[in-house]
């Protein structure tokens, strides 16, 4: 065995291990850059193993070498590529863009457990995605959580305590219901592995545990995937967080409580339980399309320019969750796209924040009036980001809002309302968005003050590199589309 | 008598049910941790009821006994490792509430959002 055979074990075991380092190091900027490096060398990882799942398939791994359904499997998919990509791209991102920041809002002297923290996060993020039984997602979903909060409750700001709490509370309960569900499972069933569930399954179809047990299951990563109205938690952590770590988790936290949402109702349940997608579908399209039309409302009432990304994010979630409860395999397609494309849309857009607070000190909208004219390469990459999220061609959500309306208009009898809630939602992202952009390229200044102010060279051309990336998926699809598409086969075919 | 076979099941849900009415109606964070713990503990209760059998003896061969029964170990591992998760939890939760209360001097949630409120 070579190293490469550990492939889906390290992507795990690095960040993880790194952490505790990370805490030994004296100095904030030491660990910042043992944090980066880290998260650069699990980006690198996850296009190794990206690259091997498209040439060979499913990477299975048996930790320790005891096999399966004894041993701990670990399975990497193209839907598990797609999300790692995700993950360790956010934080990579995060962390080179988010430096400066983060020495004004973390103390030099405690930044090494904030970035311990961080790699933490980061390492139960990853290993949710290639865990291959349900119960290391509940005790990975558990150790980002937990990492999560401390990073959203580490800052200056008082108002992310209270947020984090609820976060705390919330997140607690939604990953419990999780852990019901998978005891009833594991009841009926005897085992916990996915692929082994979705076998014996067939036996116990019938059964009231199983029925209940998807039920639970799907609330309870419903609570952590913040599908409207469940998503009370996030628009207050997401604005009172650091704001190099609202990159990180807007980018792609909740993106993972929806990947293992996915794995649960189509690889175990879907095609096992009878009349599973319709419940699914009656369950899920009425609030994924409430999310889209409420939040997007919500959004455009909003003063601080966080808030409302954060509020776009609830919406966007919609989308996803919309797409994924058509149970078709243009909608799952269309749904593990949009993962991909939210998460780079947004991550440009809060890396712009990044860069306004760092000028401004300030994320309210009346106070980045005209911030355009000082900041033009900055907020140039924002209205690029922003025109991705609106779905404009040529970026990267044109694509996914493409394969969404195509998805939808299959749906007999809905296609044509569902389409309009579709499009009604993406004028009032044009509204929330122009909203903003108008004020800072039209508004005055505060103080009248014109002078340029823009942020240091490498953090714009970050930015930079991060918005073109909109624009380049937009144009070639083929590697998120090639994962989405291989993604969706496994979803719907069973773990094979 | 099935409904006395099926207790701890009872207690089970009661309990759940019990920890996220406190959770929903309690104002006070330490007493929210509190209920949280109940709704945690309630999980573990029904774990270990799971893997109970009557007669089940932990899984070790023993030389010259036949017909062994054995309690199935599994469940009981995993609620270890969930406890574990519960207790950091709960530590951490205590630890965010202490940073609430050196902040604003009181641990009511409706006292700290009315604060947060008015700028």
């Amino acid at each position: 065995m070579n190293l490469a055979d550990h492939l889906p074990a390290l992507q795990v075991a690095l960040p993880l291990l790194t952490a505790p380092l990370v805490i030994l190091l004296r100095t904030g900027f030491l660990a910042w850059l043992a944090a980066l490096l880290a998260s650069l060398v699990s980006l690198g990882l996850a296009l190794l193993l990206t690259a091997a799942v498209l040439e060979t398939g499913t990477q299975h791994y048996a930790v320790g070498g005891w096999a399966p359904p004894f041993g701990i499997a670990l399975t990497v998919d193209g839907l598990s590529a797609l999300v790692l990509l995700l993950i360790t791209g956010a934080s990579s991102l995060a962390l080179a863009g988010g430096r400066q920041s983060l020495r004004l809002d973390i103390d030099n002297r405690r930044a090494p457990m904030f970035y311990g923290a961080w790699l933490i996060a980061m390492a139960g993020l990853c290993g949710i995605a290639v865990a291959g039984d349900a119960f290391n997602v509940f005790v990975f979903m558990e150790i980002s959580s937990l990492a999560t909060y401390i990073l959203i409750a580490a800052g200056r700001d008082r108002r992310a305590l209270s947020a984090v709490f609820k976060y705390l509370i919330i997140g607690t309960i939604g990953a419990t219901f999780y852990l019901i569900g998978v005891g009833f499972i594991y009841m009926m069933t005897g085992t916990l592995n996915f692929a082994d569930m979705a076998l014996r399954l067939n036996d116990v179809i019938e059964t009231r545990p199983i029925i209940i047990a998807a039920g639970f299951i799907t609330i309870g990563l419903a609570l952590k995937a913040a599908i409207f109205p469940l998503h009370i938690w996030l628009p207050r952590a997401y604005t009172y967080a650091p704001n190099a770590v609202t990159v990180f988790i807007a980018a792609c936290s909740t993106k993972v409580s929806i990947y293992i949402l996915l794995r649960f109702n189509y690889a175990v349940f879907h095609g096992n339980l009878l009349g599973h997608s319709d419940l699914f579908a009656v369950f899920i399209i009425p609030l994924a399309l409430s999310g889209i039309l409420l939040a997007s409302a919500i959004a455009i009432y909003q003063v601080n320019l966080k808030k409302m990304l954060a509020f776009s994010s609830v919406a966007q979630i919609g989308y996803i969750a919309l797409a994924a409860g058509l149970a078709s395999q243009a909608g799952l397609v269309a749904a593990l796209l949009h993962m991909f494309n939210h998460a780079l849309a947004k991550g440009t857009l809060f890396l712009c924040v990044v860069a306004f607070v760092l000028t401004s000190r300030s994320a309210t909208i009346a106070n980045l009036h005209g911030i355009g004219r000082r900041m033009p390469w900055t907020m140039a990459a924002f209205v690029l980001a922003a025109l991705s999220l609106v779905g404009v061609p040529g970026t990267a959500g044109f694509i996914s809002k493409w394969y969404l309306v195509t998805a939808v208009m299959e749906v007999p009898g809905w296609g044509v309302p569902l389409v309009v809630a579709i499009i009604a939602s993406s004028l009032m992202a044009v509204v929330y968005v122009w909203k903003f952009v108008e004020v800072a390229y039209y508004g005055k200044a505060p103080g009248d003050d014109t002078a340029a102010m823009e942020v240091a060279l490498p953090l714009r051309a970050l930015i930079w590199v991060a918005a073109l990336s909109n624009v380049y998926f937009g144009l070639f699809p083929q590697l998120p589309l090639a994962l989405a598409q291989s993604g969706t086969s496994t979803l719907l075919g069973g773990l094979n | 008598m099935k409904l006395l076979g099926l207790f701890n099941y009872w207690v089970f849900a009661v309990l759940l049910m019990i920890g996220l009415a406190a959770l929903i109606s309690r104002q006070n964070l330490v007493k929210k941790i509190m209920a949280l713990a109940i709704f945690q503990s309630a999980v573990f209760l029904f774990f270990i009821t799971m893997s109970k059998i009557e007669n089940g003896t932990a899984p070790i061969i023993q030389a010259g006994v036949d017909n062994q029964v054995f309690s199935n170990p599994l469940p009981q591992v995993l609620i270890l490792t969930a406890i574990v998760v519960g207790i950091s939890t709960t530590a951490l939760g205590l630890a965010i509430a202490v940073r609430l209360y050196e902040e604003y001097g009181t641990i009511e949630d409706n006292e700290i959002l009315a604060m947060d409120r008015k700028p």
